[in-house]
């Protein structure tokens, strides 16, 4: 009798389509966002993420307008990121009905507006997006850095330390996603998962890597995850949240049903 | 019929997902507003926050946001449902910004979860608590009506309610520590947690509310 751990759904979303790529290059076409959301929201999803993936400046306003929808039509948490670099970004998306906004880039380049968006909002909707690489030090033991770009432009940045960092500033929750893992359904990259759920006080989302729901209970009971996010095997019906669900329960998570 | 809502708008954060969940379980108007006028023609009003409480605080006074809703609890006697940082406003001080005096509407405090927070088991709880979790209903009330006992709402918070009137509590949710999840009196009903994203469970309950006589 606890917390139940979460199962978010992410959408991935490309000027007003749900899109999911295999480490970011393969693009297939899932469907409207609208719709899925809702699917997920009967589904019992515990959450929705919505991640912005559009590069122009047009489609940005479209976004804002899905999520104004999404918002209208589902009853459970959302999260938006994706290109959120401003205080005034934040407040456009939490106006058009996000709970909770993911910043990731933007932290990078100014770690103050983590704190001046948490003491503006609340820390409750300020999730920080961490996009972790496994570089390894010198002498062979386990270390992952921050990448930028899709994964493809080293920061240099110690990932647990800097999960340690945003939860100092404000942070409500950490979205940490392994870009070595990210589309390939080889599961999530447990070591950095578990270093950075044993760093933080605030609760962290495991991102990158879902192909079989052994890897999301994988990522509660040995990575320590709070939440689990994953995007395809939902979209194309692999597997439903009852099921995921269902086989959490079964090896023990508590979970919402 | 449940006329027309007021949700009193205090300028902090978004107040269109307690909307649109009260306008999808039927309720005949929705006004957001922090017009007096308008607030006084409700039939229902709901005192909604969400973000840092000296914040809510300095715009719920600046706005007199605090005088509407002493006049819908004493002077309207229509049904109130606070939520969240509504219901902690409400209290009569805070530990969140290293202190803050609320609105003292309701004895009691508004507390730390702690740092590190366990379990009865010695497990360590993250802090914020955030996420579903399973509220025990301590009274009959009306806004219960269909809801079974120990169902999950979504809470998302650092701090937690103890009102010092055990007599009000209507429901608790187990974190480390007993926080207090709803308070009933009279035509108040308080929730820390969120019925606008607490699924089914939450819309049962805002359906509840715009159908309550605002009686216990």
């Amino acid at each position: 009798m606890a917390l139940a751990k979460r199962i978010i759904p992410c959408l991935d979303v490309d000027n007003g389509r749900v899109v999911k790529g295999v480490n970011f290059v393969d693009i297939r076409d899932a469907g409207d966002p609208v719709e899925i959301a809702m699917r997920y929201n009967e589904q019992g999803a515990d959450e929705v993420c919505f991640l912005d993936i559009t590069a122009s400046h047009e489609g940005r306003e479209t976004t804002v307008h899905t999520v104004e929808q999404i918002a209208e039509h589902v009853f459970i948490p959302l999260t938006v990121g994706g290109g959120i670099r401003s205080i005034e970004d934040i407040r456009t998306m939490l106006n058009a009905g996000a709970d909770k906004v993911s910043i990731n880039t933007a932290a990078i380049h100014n770690p103050e507006l983590v704190r001046e968006s948490a003491q503006r909002f609340g820390s409750q909707c300020i999730v920080v997006a961490i996009d972790a690489k496994r570089v390894d030090d010198v002498d062979g033991l386990p270390r992952w850095d921050i990448f930028t770009h899709g994964g493809r432009k080293p920061t240099g940045i110690n990932a647990v330390e800097w999960a340690v960092k945003m939860a100092d500033l404000g942070a409500g929750e950490i979205l940490l996603t392994s870009m070595d893992r990210d589309g390939t359904r080889n599961g999530f990259e447990l070591g950095v998962t578990r270093a950075i759920t044993d760093a933080v006080e605030i609760p962290v989302i495991a991102s990158g890597g879902v192909g079989t729901l052994d890897h999301l209970v994988d990522g509660v009971i040995l990575g320590g995850a709070d939440a689990v996010l994953a995007a395809s095997i939902f979209h194309f019906g692999e597997y439903s949240v009852p099921q995921a669900k269902a086989y959490m329960a079964e090896h023990g998570i508590e979970v919402r049903r | 019929m449940s006329g027309i809502v007021a949700v009193i708008d205090y300028g902090m954060g978004n107040l269109h997902s307690v909307a649109s969940a009260l306008q999808h379980v039927g309720a005949d108007e929705v006004l957001v507003t922090n017009d007096a006028d308008l607030i006084r023609k409700a039939d229902r009003v709901v005192f909604p926050g969400v973000g840092a409480i000296r914040d809510c605080l300095s715009e719920i006074r600046r706005l007199k946001c605090d005088e509407l809703l002493a006049q819908a609890l004493t002077e309207q006697h229509i049904p109130v449902l606070a939520i969240c940082v509504g219901l902690q406003a409400m209290m009569t001080r805070s530990q969140e910004n290293a202190g803050v005096e609320c609105l003292n509407m309701i004895p009691g405090e508004v507390r730390f979860f702690g740092n590190p927070l366990k379990d009865a088991q010695g497990q360590r709880l993250k802090v914020p608590h955030m996420g579903w979790n399973e509220v025990h209903q301590h009274t009959d009330h009306p806004l219960w009506a269909g809801i079974p006992d120990m169902s999950r709402f979504y809470f998302v918070h650092s701090y937690y309610v103890h009102a010092q009137d055990r007599g009000l509590l209507a429901g608790s949710v187990d974190y480390g520590v007993s926080a207090d999840a709803a308070l009933a009196r009279d035509n108040l009903f308080a929730v820390q947690f969120h019925p606008e994203k607490s699924a089914v469970a939450g819309l049962t309950l805002l359906k509840n509310f715009l159908e309550w006589n605002g009686q216990c």
